[in-house]
């Protein structure tokens, strides 16, 4: 059950995403234009899903275990340090160069796009260099950190 | 700045959203977790027992989308060249794993809990985001 309650999730925000528009790169870019056509619809994008959002948080606030009886496991890490912001910069230069991040990598690839799976190989081979400095840096424990 | 009125969208990014606020919140109410793709994905590089079937059941789920909607697939233009698809996904790779996040861990899922590290990091991609257009499009080739 947890499983496929988890499968759902991904496929109605894959199917967010494509509604969206962003899995479209050429629209996330026009949205990251400032000084061109700029389209400001993804701004709206992020307004619709935090305004949903906010409520299923809000409603899971007073509560430790889920609706399937699962433990709640949200986020504890508070501090704002330099990994945060920088590892945040780096991001957001590979997403302006692209117009892809994350989600739409995984919905481009679904779509069988060559040029999807190729971002989506990078962007895996880009979490191993992450792993692999992890690991030098602090030998068998390492470091997990999540939004 | 002028807005391009003609490529705006504001009924299908409204609805769109609000599609991925309902996974969003799905998840929460259901799995007790963040739908944030990069961590996700991230935890299979450690896999552990009990930890790997969700990861990849939600990661197939994003994947599958574009399947269900084959023949109503929306307009979806790359226009960034291979060599700029490998930089682009190496440093998103390894830029949301330092920054413990992305789009939506960060930008959807921490914005909504209010958290103020997510907002931070939102605020860092997307001046990082739009300097780097602006770079690429304005003062590289204009």
């Amino acid at each position: 059950m947890y499983t496929a309650a988890s499968f759902a999730a991904g496929f109605v925000f894959g199917l967010g995403l494509l509604v969206a528009g962003m899995a479209n790169p050429a629209k996330v870019l026009a949205f990251l234009d400032l000084a061109g056509a700029w389209d400001p619809s993804l701004a709206l994008v992020m307004a619709g899903a935090v305004a949903v959002g906010a409520a299923a948080f809000a409603f899971m606030k007073k509560r430790t275990r889920t609706l399937l009886g699962a433990a709640l496991l949200l986020p504890t890490p508070r501090r704002i340090d330099r990994r945060l912001i920088l590892g945040s910069l780096v991001f957001g230069v590979g997403w302006g160069l692209a117009g892809i991040c994350p989600g739409p990598a995984l919905v481009l690839a679904g779509t069988g796009s060559a040029k999807g799976l190729t971002f989506l190989a990078a962007m895996i081979a880009g979490n191993g260099v992450f792993e692999f400095f992890e690991k030098r840096a602090a030998p068998g424990r390492a470091r997990m950190q999540s939004s | 700045m002028s807005i391009a009125w003609n490529a705006f969208t504001p009924a299908t990014a409204l609805i769109g959203g609000a599609i991925i606020g309902v996974a969003v919140a799905f998840f929460v109410v259901l799995n007790g977790r963040i739908a944030g793709v990069s961590g996700i994905l991230g935890g299979l590089a450690r896999p552990q027992a009990g930890d790997v079937s969700w990861r990849i059941a939600f990661l197939a789920g994003l994947v599958a989308a574009p399947l269900a909607l084959l023949a109503a697939l929306p307009e979806i233009r790359v226009d960034a060249s291979f060599p700029t698809l490998v930089a682009a996904g190496l440093l998103v790779g390894a830029g949301t794993r330092y920054g413990g996040g992305c789009t939506s861990g960060h930008g959807v899922c921490g914005v909504s809990r209010a958290s103020p590290r997510s907002i931070a990091a939102t605020v860092a991609f997307m001046a990082a985001g739009f300097a780097t257009v602006f770079v690429a499009r304005h003062l590289i080739a204009p």
